[in-house]
Protein backbone atom coordinates (compact mmCIF):
# COMPACT_ATOMS: atom_id res chain seq x y z
CA UNK A 1 0.00 0.00 0.00
CA UNK A 2 1.47 3.32 -0.96
CA UNK A 3 1.29 6.12 1.54
CA UNK A 4 -1.15 8.38 -0.25
CA UNK A 5 -2.66 6.34 -3.01
CA UNK A 6 -6.44 6.23 -2.94
CA UNK A 7 -7.84 2.74 -3.19
CA UNK A 8 -9.17 2.00 -6.66
CA UNK A 9 -12.90 2.24 -7.15
CA UNK A 10 -15.07 -0.31 -8.87
CA UNK A 11 -17.56 0.81 -11.54
CA UNK A 12 -20.66 2.56 -10.23
CA UNK A 13 -23.21 -0.02 -11.38
CA UNK A 14 -21.20 -2.94 -10.17
CA UNK A 15 -20.44 -1.30 -6.86
CA UNK A 16 -24.13 -0.40 -6.29
CA UNK A 17 -25.11 -4.00 -6.91
CA UNK A 18 -22.37 -5.06 -4.53
CA UNK A 19 -23.56 -2.54 -1.93
CA UNK A 20 -27.18 -3.75 -2.07
CA UNK A 21 -26.15 -7.40 -1.96
CA UNK A 22 -23.80 -6.80 1.00
CA UNK A 23 -26.35 -4.73 2.91
CA UNK A 24 -29.07 -7.31 2.40
CA UNK A 25 -26.74 -10.10 3.46
CA UNK A 26 -25.75 -8.17 6.58
CA UNK A 27 -29.37 -7.58 7.47
CA UNK A 28 -30.33 -11.23 7.00
CA UNK A 29 -27.51 -12.12 9.40
CA UNK A 30 -28.87 -9.60 11.90
CA UNK A 31 -32.34 -11.12 11.60
CA UNK A 32 -30.92 -14.53 12.40
CA UNK A 33 -29.50 -13.13 15.64
CA UNK A 34 -33.04 -12.53 16.87
CA UNK A 35 -34.99 -15.58 15.75
CA UNK A 36 -37.65 -15.36 18.46
CA UNK A 37 -38.30 -11.71 17.61
CA UNK A 38 -38.65 -12.63 13.93
CA UNK A 39 -41.21 -15.35 14.76
CA UNK A 40 -43.21 -12.98 16.94
CA UNK A 41 -43.05 -10.19 14.38
CA UNK A 42 -44.27 -12.50 11.65
CA UNK A 43 -47.17 -13.67 13.82
CA UNK A 44 -48.00 -10.03 14.52
CA UNK A 45 -48.00 -9.32 10.80
CA UNK A 46 -50.49 -12.13 10.27
CA UNK A 47 -52.83 -11.02 13.06
CA UNK A 48 -53.98 -7.80 11.36
CA UNK A 49 -55.17 -9.29 8.04
CA UNK A 50 -56.67 -12.31 9.78
CA UNK A 51 -58.86 -10.00 11.90
CA UNK A 52 -59.97 -8.06 8.79
CA UNK A 53 -60.62 -11.32 6.99
CA UNK A 54 -62.73 -12.84 9.75
CA UNK A 55 -64.76 -9.63 10.08
CA UNK A 56 -65.45 -9.34 6.33
CA UNK A 57 -66.26 -13.05 5.95
CA UNK A 58 -68.75 -12.74 8.76
CA UNK A 59 -70.31 -9.66 7.15
CA UNK A 60 -70.36 -11.35 3.75
CA UNK A 61 -72.01 -14.46 5.14
CA UNK A 62 -74.66 -12.36 6.89
CA UNK A 63 -75.38 -10.53 3.60
CA UNK A 64 -76.11 -13.59 1.54
CA UNK A 65 -72.51 -14.50 0.75
CA UNK A 66 -70.96 -11.27 -0.55
CA UNK A 67 -70.36 -7.58 0.19
CA UNK A 68 -70.08 -5.12 -2.68
CA UNK A 69 -69.64 -8.04 -5.06
CA UNK A 70 -66.81 -9.62 -3.08
CA UNK A 71 -67.53 -13.08 -1.70
CA UNK A 72 -65.87 -14.92 1.19
CA UNK A 73 -63.35 -16.69 -1.05
CA UNK A 74 -62.31 -13.40 -2.67
CA UNK A 75 -61.93 -11.75 0.74
CA UNK A 76 -59.73 -14.66 1.77
CA UNK A 77 -57.58 -14.24 -1.35
CA UNK A 78 -57.38 -10.47 -0.83
CA UNK A 79 -56.16 -10.66 2.75
CA UNK A 80 -53.80 -13.60 2.27
CA UNK A 81 -52.07 -11.71 -0.55
CA UNK A 82 -52.42 -8.55 1.56
CA UNK A 83 -50.14 -10.18 4.15
CA UNK A 84 -47.38 -10.65 1.61
CA UNK A 85 -47.80 -7.13 0.23
CA UNK A 86 -47.77 -5.68 3.74
CA UNK A 87 -44.55 -7.57 4.49
CA UNK A 88 -43.01 -6.13 1.36
CA UNK A 89 -44.22 -2.68 2.36
CA UNK A 90 -42.37 -2.52 5.66
CA UNK A 91 -39.83 0.30 5.35
CA UNK A 92 -37.88 2.55 7.69
CA UNK A 93 -40.54 4.40 9.65
CA UNK A 94 -40.50 8.21 9.82
CA UNK A 95 -40.90 7.79 13.60
CA UNK A 96 -37.40 6.25 13.61
CA UNK A 97 -35.81 9.45 12.38
CA UNK A 98 -35.89 11.07 15.80
CA UNK A 99 -33.71 8.29 17.20
CA UNK A 100 -31.62 8.25 14.03
CA UNK A 101 -30.73 11.90 14.62
CA UNK A 102 -30.46 11.77 18.40
CA UNK A 103 -28.19 8.71 18.43
CA UNK A 104 -25.89 10.17 15.78
CA UNK A 105 -26.75 7.53 13.18
CA UNK A 106 -27.64 10.16 10.59
CA UNK A 107 -24.31 11.92 11.16
CA UNK A 108 -22.52 8.61 10.61
CA UNK A 109 -24.43 8.09 7.37
CA UNK A 110 -23.70 11.64 6.21
CA UNK A 111 -20.00 10.96 6.49
CA UNK A 112 -20.25 8.16 3.96
CA UNK A 113 -19.98 8.70 0.21
CA UNK A 114 -23.42 7.25 -0.43
CA UNK A 115 -26.92 8.68 -0.11
CA UNK A 116 -28.56 7.21 3.03
CA UNK A 117 -31.70 6.29 1.08
CA UNK A 118 -29.72 3.48 -0.55
CA UNK A 119 -28.86 2.19 2.88
CA UNK A 120 -32.54 2.14 3.91
CA UNK A 121 -33.57 0.45 0.68
CA UNK A 122 -30.91 -2.24 0.95
CA UNK A 123 -31.41 -2.75 4.66
CA UNK A 124 -35.16 -3.34 4.54
CA UNK A 125 -34.94 -5.41 1.38
CA UNK A 126 -32.68 -7.77 3.32
CA UNK A 127 -35.07 -7.62 6.26
CA UNK A 128 -37.79 -9.16 4.14
CA UNK A 129 -36.03 -12.30 3.06
CA UNK A 130 -36.48 -14.22 6.36
CA UNK A 131 -40.04 -12.89 6.62
CA UNK A 132 -40.89 -14.04 3.11
CA UNK A 133 -39.55 -17.49 3.90
CA UNK A 134 -41.75 -17.59 6.99
CA UNK A 135 -44.75 -16.23 5.08
CA UNK A 136 -45.02 -19.23 2.77
CA UNK A 137 -46.12 -21.81 5.41
CA UNK A 138 -48.40 -19.19 6.96
CA UNK A 139 -50.05 -18.51 3.58
CA UNK A 140 -50.56 -22.24 3.06
CA UNK A 141 -52.11 -22.54 6.55
CA UNK A 142 -54.44 -19.58 5.97
CA UNK A 143 -55.44 -21.00 2.57
CA UNK A 144 -56.38 -24.35 4.12
CA UNK A 145 -58.54 -22.57 6.69
CA UNK A 146 -60.18 -19.83 4.57
CA UNK A 147 -60.26 -21.34 1.03
CA UNK A 148 -59.29 -18.32 -1.08
CA UNK A 149 -60.58 -17.86 -4.62
CA UNK A 150 -57.48 -17.11 -6.67
CA UNK A 151 -56.58 -18.06 -10.22
CA UNK A 152 -54.02 -15.63 -11.65
CA UNK A 153 -52.72 -15.65 -15.22
CA UNK A 154 -48.92 -15.93 -15.72
CA UNK A 155 -48.83 -12.25 -16.74
CA UNK A 156 -50.58 -11.27 -13.50
CA UNK A 157 -48.05 -13.25 -11.47
CA UNK A 158 -45.24 -11.54 -13.34
CA UNK A 159 -46.73 -8.07 -12.82
CA UNK A 160 -47.34 -8.90 -9.16
CA UNK A 161 -43.67 -9.80 -8.65
CA UNK A 162 -42.63 -6.46 -10.13
CA UNK A 163 -45.40 -4.50 -8.39
CA UNK A 164 -44.53 -5.63 -4.86
CA UNK A 165 -41.00 -4.30 -5.31
CA UNK A 166 -42.34 -1.14 -6.92
CA UNK A 167 -44.61 -0.68 -3.91
CA UNK A 168 -41.63 -1.16 -1.62
CA UNK A 169 -39.57 1.49 -3.41
CA UNK A 170 -42.44 4.04 -3.53
CA UNK A 171 -43.22 3.61 0.17
CA UNK A 172 -39.51 3.78 1.09
CA UNK A 173 -39.05 7.06 -0.80
CA UNK A 174 -42.22 8.58 0.63
CA UNK A 175 -41.28 7.68 4.17
CA UNK A 176 -37.77 8.99 3.67
CA UNK A 177 -39.18 12.38 2.64
CA UNK A 178 -41.59 12.29 5.55
CA UNK A 179 -38.84 11.35 7.99
CA UNK A 180 -36.77 14.33 6.91
CA UNK A 181 -39.40 16.57 8.51
CA UNK A 182 -37.69 15.58 11.77
CA UNK A 183 -34.62 17.56 10.70
CA UNK A 184 -36.79 20.68 10.64
CA UNK A 185 -38.95 20.06 13.68
CA UNK A 186 -38.06 17.59 16.40
CA UNK A 187 -41.66 16.53 17.13
CA UNK A 188 -43.07 15.51 13.79
CA UNK A 189 -45.27 12.64 15.01
CA UNK A 190 -48.55 14.51 14.43
CA UNK A 191 -47.72 14.95 10.74
CA UNK A 192 -46.84 11.28 10.44
CA UNK A 193 -50.15 10.25 12.06
CA UNK A 194 -52.15 12.23 9.46
CA UNK A 195 -50.17 10.53 6.69
CA UNK A 196 -50.66 7.03 8.09
CA UNK A 197 -54.39 7.56 8.66
CA UNK A 198 -54.78 8.70 5.05
CA UNK A 199 -52.81 5.68 3.90
CA UNK A 200 -54.89 3.30 5.99
CA UNK A 201 -58.12 4.55 4.43
CA UNK A 202 -57.03 5.23 0.86
CA UNK A 203 -54.60 2.41 0.12
CA UNK A 204 -56.79 -0.66 0.40
CA UNK A 205 -55.09 -1.66 3.60
CA UNK A 206 -58.16 -1.44 5.82
CA UNK A 207 -60.74 -2.50 3.22
CA UNK A 208 -60.61 -3.25 -0.50
CA UNK A 209 -60.94 0.09 -2.29
CA UNK A 210 -64.03 -1.05 -4.21
CA UNK A 211 -65.90 -0.99 -0.90
CA UNK A 212 -65.03 2.66 -0.33
CA UNK A 213 -67.31 5.52 -1.51
CA UNK A 214 -66.78 6.59 -5.12
CA UNK A 215 -65.26 9.93 -4.13
CA UNK A 216 -62.70 8.13 -1.94
CA UNK A 217 -61.82 5.81 -4.83
CA UNK A 218 -61.39 8.84 -7.11
CA UNK A 219 -59.15 10.59 -4.58
CA UNK A 220 -57.07 7.46 -4.06
CA UNK A 221 -56.21 7.33 -7.76
CA UNK A 222 -54.38 10.66 -7.40
CA UNK A 223 -52.37 9.62 -4.36
CA UNK A 224 -49.50 7.13 -4.07
CA UNK A 225 -51.13 4.90 -1.44
CA UNK A 226 -53.27 2.84 -3.82
CA UNK A 227 -50.21 1.85 -5.84
CA UNK A 228 -48.46 0.44 -2.80
CA UNK A 229 -51.29 -1.76 -1.45
CA UNK A 230 -54.40 -2.16 -3.56
CA UNK A 231 -52.75 -2.36 -6.96
CA UNK A 232 -50.22 -5.14 -6.14
CA UNK A 233 -52.95 -7.16 -4.39
CA UNK A 234 -55.37 -6.76 -7.27
CA UNK A 235 -52.79 -7.87 -9.85
CA UNK A 236 -52.96 -11.30 -8.26
CA UNK A 237 -56.51 -11.60 -6.94
CA UNK A 238 -58.50 -9.34 -9.30
CA UNK A 239 -59.33 -9.70 -12.94
CA UNK A 240 -57.32 -6.83 -14.36
CA UNK A 241 -56.96 -6.33 -18.08
CA UNK A 242 -53.48 -6.31 -19.58
CA UNK A 243 -53.83 -2.57 -20.18
CA UNK A 244 -54.73 -2.01 -16.50
CA UNK A 245 -51.78 -4.11 -15.38
CA UNK A 246 -49.31 -2.19 -17.53
CA UNK A 247 -50.99 1.11 -16.64
CA UNK A 248 -50.62 0.28 -12.95
CA UNK A 249 -46.92 -0.40 -13.36
CA UNK A 250 -46.70 2.93 -15.20
CA UNK A 251 -48.32 4.68 -12.23
CA UNK A 252 -45.83 2.99 -9.92
CA UNK A 253 -43.02 4.24 -12.14
CA UNK A 254 -44.49 7.74 -12.02
CA UNK A 255 -44.72 7.72 -8.21
CA UNK A 256 -41.20 6.31 -7.98
CA UNK A 257 -40.02 9.28 -10.07
CA UNK A 258 -41.96 11.72 -7.92
CA UNK A 259 -40.55 10.14 -4.76
CA UNK A 260 -36.99 10.22 -6.10
CA UNK A 261 -37.34 13.89 -7.04
CA UNK A 262 -38.77 14.75 -3.64
CA UNK A 263 -36.00 12.83 -1.85
CA UNK A 264 -33.32 14.61 -3.88
CA UNK A 265 -34.81 18.08 -3.45
CA UNK A 266 -35.74 17.88 0.21
CA UNK A 267 -32.48 16.12 1.05
CA UNK A 268 -30.44 19.05 -0.27
CA UNK A 269 -32.44 21.53 1.77
CA UNK A 270 -32.52 19.34 4.87
CA UNK A 271 -28.79 18.68 4.92
CA UNK A 272 -28.18 22.43 4.86
CA UNK A 273 -30.50 22.78 7.82
CA UNK A 274 -29.15 19.77 9.73
CA UNK A 275 -27.62 20.78 13.02
CA UNK A 276 -25.96 17.43 13.85
CA UNK A 277 -27.33 17.48 17.38
CA UNK A 278 -26.86 14.40 19.50
CA UNK A 279 -23.69 12.44 19.13
CA UNK B 1 4.39 22.08 1.80
CA UNK B 2 0.83 22.63 0.56
CA UNK B 3 -1.96 23.27 3.03
CA UNK B 4 -4.41 20.39 3.27
CA UNK B 5 -6.83 22.17 5.59
CA UNK B 6 -7.51 25.84 5.01
CA UNK B 7 -9.98 27.71 7.16
CA UNK B 8 -10.85 31.34 6.56
CA UNK B 9 -13.16 33.31 8.88
CA UNK B 10 -15.22 30.18 9.48
CA UNK B 11 -18.31 30.95 11.53
CA UNK B 12 -21.24 28.93 12.80
CA UNK B 13 -24.18 30.54 14.53
CA UNK B 14 -26.92 28.36 16.03
CA UNK B 15 -30.37 29.72 16.71
CA UNK B 16 -31.69 28.05 19.83
CA UNK B 17 -35.07 28.41 21.57
CA UNK B 18 -34.93 29.81 25.06
CA UNK B 19 -37.43 30.04 27.89
CA UNK B 20 -37.63 30.23 31.64
CA UNK B 21 -38.56 27.17 33.70
CA UNK B 22 -42.14 26.54 34.78
CA UNK B 23 -45.64 26.10 33.40
CA UNK B 24 -46.30 29.81 32.82
CA UNK B 25 -43.17 30.21 30.71
CA UNK B 26 -44.10 27.05 28.88
CA UNK B 27 -47.54 28.44 28.00
CA UNK B 28 -46.03 31.77 26.96
CA UNK B 29 -43.64 29.85 24.71
CA UNK B 30 -46.60 28.40 22.82
CA UNK B 31 -47.55 31.80 21.41
CA UNK B 32 -44.36 33.79 21.72
CA UNK B 33 -41.23 31.74 21.40
CA UNK B 34 -37.96 33.54 22.03
CA UNK B 35 -34.73 32.63 20.33
CA UNK B 36 -31.13 33.26 21.09
CA UNK B 37 -28.19 33.22 18.73
CA UNK B 38 -25.16 31.26 19.84
CA UNK B 39 -21.89 31.91 18.00
CA UNK B 40 -20.37 28.47 18.41
CA UNK B 41 -17.49 29.27 16.06
CA UNK B 42 -16.58 32.89 15.50
CA UNK B 43 -14.56 33.74 12.39
CA UNK B 44 -11.66 31.37 12.97
CA UNK B 45 -8.81 31.03 10.47
CA UNK B 46 -5.95 28.54 10.31
CA UNK B 47 -4.30 26.16 7.93
CA UNK B 48 -2.75 22.72 8.35
CA UNK B 49 -0.10 21.26 6.10
CA UNK B 50 0.01 17.73 4.76
CA UNK B 51 1.12 15.18 7.34
CA UNK B 52 0.77 17.53 10.32
CA UNK B 53 -0.83 16.30 13.55
CA UNK B 54 -2.48 19.26 15.23
CA UNK B 55 -4.14 19.33 18.64
CA UNK B 56 -7.36 21.30 18.78
CA UNK B 57 -7.86 22.27 22.40
CA UNK B 58 -10.55 24.03 24.32
CA UNK B 59 -13.00 23.57 27.19
CA UNK B 60 -16.45 22.07 26.69
CA UNK B 61 -18.56 24.25 24.40
CA UNK B 62 -15.51 26.05 22.97
CA UNK B 63 -16.43 25.20 19.37
CA UNK B 64 -14.05 22.30 18.70
CA UNK B 65 -16.61 19.70 17.66
CA UNK B 66 -18.62 22.25 15.68
CA UNK B 67 -15.48 23.11 13.73
CA UNK B 68 -14.73 19.45 13.04
CA UNK B 69 -18.33 18.88 11.94
CA UNK B 70 -18.07 21.80 9.51
CA UNK B 71 -14.77 20.52 8.14
CA UNK B 72 -16.20 17.05 7.64
CA UNK B 73 -19.30 18.34 5.85
CA UNK B 74 -21.82 17.53 8.58
CA UNK B 75 -22.63 21.18 9.23
CA UNK B 76 -23.03 24.12 6.89
CA UNK B 77 -21.04 27.15 8.02
CA UNK B 78 -22.99 30.35 8.63
CA UNK B 79 -20.20 32.29 6.91
CA UNK B 80 -16.55 31.98 6.01
CA UNK B 81 -15.00 29.07 4.22
CA UNK B 82 -13.31 25.80 4.95
CA UNK B 83 -11.34 23.93 2.32
CA UNK B 84 -9.96 20.44 2.85
CA UNK B 85 -7.92 18.61 0.21
CA UNK B 86 -9.13 21.25 -2.23
CA UNK B 87 -12.80 20.46 -1.54
CA UNK B 88 -15.40 22.62 0.14
CA UNK B 89 -16.67 20.19 2.80
CA UNK B 90 -20.23 21.54 2.88
CA UNK B 91 -20.69 20.43 -0.73
CA UNK B 92 -20.28 16.87 0.54
CA UNK B 93 -18.73 15.64 -2.69
CA UNK B 94 -18.24 11.88 -2.82
CA UNK B 95 -14.59 12.26 -3.75
CA UNK B 96 -14.08 14.28 -0.61
CA UNK B 97 -15.99 11.92 1.69
CA UNK B 98 -13.86 9.05 0.41
CA UNK B 99 -10.69 10.87 1.44
CA UNK B 100 -11.49 11.89 4.99
CA UNK B 101 -12.91 10.49 8.19
CA UNK B 102 -14.40 11.89 11.37
CA UNK B 103 -13.98 9.68 14.39
CA UNK B 104 -16.01 10.66 17.40
CA UNK B 105 -15.29 8.92 20.68
CA UNK B 106 -18.96 8.40 21.46
CA UNK B 107 -20.19 7.42 18.03
CA UNK B 108 -21.12 3.92 17.03
CA UNK B 109 -21.08 3.13 13.33
CA UNK B 110 -20.79 -0.63 13.74
CA UNK B 111 -23.64 -3.12 13.48
CA UNK B 112 -24.51 -3.87 17.08
CA UNK B 113 -25.51 -7.50 16.66
CA UNK B 114 -22.80 -8.66 14.28
CA UNK B 115 -19.04 -9.12 14.48
CA UNK B 116 -17.16 -6.01 13.38
CA UNK B 117 -15.84 -7.93 10.37
CA UNK B 118 -19.35 -7.78 8.89
CA UNK B 119 -19.49 -4.00 9.40
CA UNK B 120 -16.09 -3.72 7.74
CA UNK B 121 -17.46 -5.65 4.79
CA UNK B 122 -20.32 -3.16 4.56
CA UNK B 123 -17.83 -0.30 4.59
CA UNK B 124 -15.96 -1.99 1.75
CA UNK B 125 -19.14 -1.90 -0.32
CA UNK B 126 -19.98 1.69 0.68
CA UNK B 127 -16.51 3.00 -0.17
CA UNK B 128 -16.36 0.86 -3.31
CA UNK B 129 -13.05 -0.73 -2.38
CA UNK B 130 -11.70 -3.60 -4.45
CA UNK B 131 -11.70 -6.75 -2.33
CA UNK B 132 -7.96 -7.36 -2.48
CA UNK B 133 -7.07 -3.78 -1.43
CA UNK B 134 -9.70 -3.89 1.27
CA UNK B 135 -8.52 -7.21 2.71
CA UNK B 136 -4.93 -6.01 2.80
CA UNK B 137 -5.77 -2.73 4.55
CA UNK B 138 -8.17 -4.41 6.97
CA UNK B 139 -5.63 -7.01 8.03
CA UNK B 140 -2.94 -4.38 8.38
CA UNK B 141 -5.11 -2.17 10.60
CA UNK B 142 -6.31 -5.13 12.66
CA UNK B 143 -2.69 -6.06 13.17
CA UNK B 144 -1.65 -2.51 14.08
CA UNK B 145 -4.33 -2.23 16.77
CA UNK B 146 -4.04 -5.88 17.77
CA UNK B 147 -7.79 -6.53 17.55
CA UNK B 148 -7.71 -9.88 15.73
CA UNK B 149 -9.82 -11.59 18.41
CA UNK B 150 -12.23 -8.72 18.89
CA UNK B 151 -13.41 -8.34 15.31
CA UNK B 152 -14.97 -11.81 15.38
CA UNK B 153 -17.19 -11.13 18.40
CA UNK B 154 -20.60 -9.43 18.13
CA UNK B 155 -20.05 -5.73 18.79
CA UNK B 156 -22.58 -5.77 21.65
CA UNK B 157 -20.23 -8.11 23.57
CA UNK B 158 -17.26 -5.73 23.42
CA UNK B 159 -16.23 -3.35 26.19
CA UNK B 160 -16.15 0.40 25.51
CA UNK B 161 -12.41 0.39 24.87
CA UNK B 162 -12.56 -2.67 22.65
CA UNK B 163 -15.40 -1.16 20.69
CA UNK B 164 -13.48 2.07 20.23
CA UNK B 165 -10.53 0.20 18.77
CA UNK B 166 -12.64 -1.63 16.22
CA UNK B 167 -14.51 1.62 15.48
CA UNK B 168 -11.18 3.21 14.60
CA UNK B 169 -10.31 0.34 12.28
CA UNK B 170 -13.72 0.68 10.59
CA UNK B 171 -13.19 4.41 10.08
CA UNK B 172 -9.84 3.97 8.36
CA UNK B 173 -10.49 1.09 5.98
CA UNK B 174 -10.69 3.51 3.05
CA UNK B 175 -7.29 4.93 4.04
CA UNK B 176 -8.43 8.54 4.53
CA UNK B 177 -5.83 11.23 3.97
CA UNK B 178 -7.37 13.54 6.54
CA UNK B 179 -8.45 12.40 10.01
CA UNK B 180 -10.67 14.49 12.23
CA UNK B 181 -10.53 12.84 15.62
CA UNK B 182 -12.95 14.11 18.23
CA UNK B 183 -11.88 12.82 21.63
CA UNK B 184 -10.91 9.38 20.36
CA UNK B 185 -9.76 8.24 23.80
CA UNK B 186 -12.70 9.46 25.84
CA UNK B 187 -13.72 7.05 28.59
CA UNK B 188 -10.85 4.66 27.96
CA UNK B 189 -8.39 3.39 30.55
CA UNK B 190 -4.76 4.48 30.47
CA UNK B 191 -3.52 1.40 28.61
CA UNK B 192 -6.20 1.68 25.97
CA UNK B 193 -5.54 5.40 25.57
CA UNK B 194 -1.89 4.68 24.97
CA UNK B 195 -2.70 2.00 22.41
CA UNK B 196 -4.95 4.37 20.45
CA UNK B 197 -2.31 7.12 20.63
CA UNK B 198 0.39 4.84 19.31
CA UNK B 199 -1.90 3.73 16.56
CA UNK B 200 -2.65 7.30 15.45
CA UNK B 201 1.06 8.10 15.42
CA UNK B 202 1.79 4.96 13.41
CA UNK B 203 -1.00 5.68 10.92
CA UNK B 204 0.26 9.23 10.48
CA UNK B 205 3.81 8.04 9.91
CA UNK B 206 2.87 5.18 7.62
CA UNK B 207 0.35 6.96 5.40
CA UNK B 208 1.39 10.58 5.77
CA UNK B 209 -2.14 11.45 6.87
CA UNK B 210 -3.06 14.87 8.20
CA UNK B 211 -4.69 14.77 11.64
CA UNK B 212 -6.72 17.32 13.56
CA UNK B 213 -7.34 15.98 17.05
CA UNK B 214 -9.41 17.18 19.97
CA UNK B 215 -8.88 15.69 23.39
CA UNK B 216 -9.28 16.60 27.02
CA UNK B 217 -6.39 14.28 27.85
CA UNK B 218 -3.18 16.27 27.65
CA UNK B 219 -1.24 13.03 27.38
CA UNK B 220 -2.82 12.56 23.93
CA UNK B 221 -1.79 16.02 22.85
CA UNK B 222 1.73 15.82 24.25
CA UNK B 223 2.32 12.43 22.63
CA UNK B 224 0.96 13.29 19.21
CA UNK B 225 0.94 17.02 18.50
CA UNK B 226 3.81 19.42 17.99
CA UNK B 227 1.35 22.14 17.15
CA UNK B 228 -1.81 23.09 18.98
CA UNK B 229 -4.69 25.42 18.27
CA UNK B 230 -6.50 26.64 21.36
CA UNK B 231 -10.10 27.74 20.92
CA UNK B 232 -12.38 29.32 23.51
CA UNK B 233 -15.84 30.86 23.09
CA UNK B 234 -15.52 30.13 19.37
CA UNK B 235 -12.35 32.20 18.92
CA UNK B 236 -8.77 31.08 18.49
CA UNK B 237 -6.61 32.07 21.45
CA UNK B 238 -3.39 30.41 20.39
CA UNK B 239 -2.01 28.71 17.30
CA UNK B 240 1.57 27.54 17.47
CA UNK B 241 4.06 25.00 18.74
CA UNK B 242 3.01 23.17 21.88
CA UNK B 243 6.46 23.90 23.32
CA UNK B 244 5.90 27.65 23.07
CA UNK B 245 2.49 27.53 24.71
CA UNK B 246 4.13 27.41 28.13
CA UNK B 247 6.42 30.33 27.30
CA UNK B 248 3.48 32.48 26.40
CA UNK B 249 0.85 31.43 28.89
CA UNK B 250 2.74 29.63 31.67
CA UNK B 251 2.64 32.28 34.37
CA UNK B 252 4.99 30.50 36.76
CA UNK B 253 7.77 27.96 37.04
CA UNK B 254 8.40 25.39 39.69
CA UNK B 255 11.80 25.26 41.44
CA UNK B 256 12.49 22.04 43.29
CA UNK B 257 15.54 21.73 45.45
CA UNK B 258 17.11 19.16 47.79
CA UNK B 259 19.04 20.91 50.56
CA UNK B 260 22.21 19.69 52.28
CA UNK B 261 20.26 18.45 55.30
CA UNK B 262 18.03 16.34 53.02
CA UNK B 263 15.06 18.68 53.19
CA UNK B 264 13.12 18.98 49.93
CA UNK B 265 11.54 22.27 49.01
CA UNK B 266 9.30 23.25 46.13
CA UNK B 267 8.79 26.86 45.14
CA UNK B 268 6.28 28.24 42.67
CA UNK B 269 7.56 31.56 41.35
CA UNK B 270 6.38 33.98 38.65
CA UNK B 271 8.07 33.16 35.35
CA UNK B 272 9.85 36.53 35.14
CA UNK B 273 11.40 36.07 38.58
CA UNK B 274 12.70 32.55 38.04
CA UNK B 275 16.38 33.36 37.68
CA UNK B 276 16.30 35.82 40.56
CA UNK B 277 14.61 33.31 42.86
CA UNK B 278 17.01 30.55 41.83
CA UNK B 279 20.02 32.74 42.50
CA UNK B 280 18.69 33.71 45.91
CA UNK B 281 18.03 30.08 46.82
CA UNK B 282 21.55 29.06 45.86
CA UNK B 283 23.06 32.00 47.73
CA UNK B 284 21.17 31.43 50.98
CA UNK B 285 21.21 27.62 51.16
CA UNK B 286 23.55 24.78 50.54
CA UNK B 287 21.77 23.00 47.68
CA UNK B 288 22.51 19.42 46.62
CA UNK B 289 20.10 19.18 43.74
CA UNK B 290 17.98 21.72 41.88
CA UNK B 291 15.47 21.55 39.04
CA UNK B 292 13.47 24.30 37.34
CA UNK B 293 10.38 23.09 35.52
CA UNK B 294 7.62 24.52 33.40
CA UNK B 295 4.15 23.97 34.85
CA UNK B 296 2.22 20.90 33.69
CA UNK B 297 0.57 21.47 30.34
CA UNK B 298 -2.88 21.11 31.97
CA UNK B 299 -2.11 24.15 34.12
CA UNK B 300 -0.91 26.10 31.09
CA UNK B 301 -4.07 25.33 29.19
CA UNK B 302 -6.13 26.36 32.19
CA UNK B 303 -4.17 29.60 32.18
CA UNK B 304 -4.90 30.09 28.48
CA UNK B 305 -8.64 29.69 29.05
CA UNK B 306 -8.52 32.04 32.01
CA UNK B 307 -6.60 34.73 30.12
Amino acid sequence: MSARALPQQESWLRSMFDFYATTMRTQIQTQFQYRAATYMYTLGMVAEPTIYLVVWRTIANSHGGSVGGIDAGQFAAYYIVWTLVRTMNVVFTPFGWEERIREGQLSAQLLRPLHPVHYDLGWFAGHKIPWLVMYLPIAIGLSLIFHPTIDPRPLEVLVFLVAIWGAYVIRSLNHFVLGMVTIWTTRASAIFQVWFLSELLLSGRLVPLTLMPHWAQAVSSWLPFKWTFYFPIETLVGNMSTASLIGGLGMQLLWTGVGALLVTGTWRLSVRHYSAVGN
Amino acid sequence: MAAVVEVEALTKVFRVPEREAGLRASLRGLVNRTWREVRAVDAISFSIEAGEVVGFLGPNGAGKTTTLKMLSGLLFPTSGEGRVLGHIPSKRERDYLRRMTLVMGNRNQLQWDLPALDSFELNRAIYRLPRADFARTRDELIDLLDVGDLVRKPVRNLSLGERMKVEVVGSLLHLPQVLFLDEPTIGLDVTMQKRIRNFIAEYNARYGATVLLTSHYMADVEALCKRVIVIHHGKILFDGQLSTLGDRFGAYKTIEAVLADGERISLRVPRAETSQATAKLLAEHEVHDLTVEDPPIEDVIEQVFAS
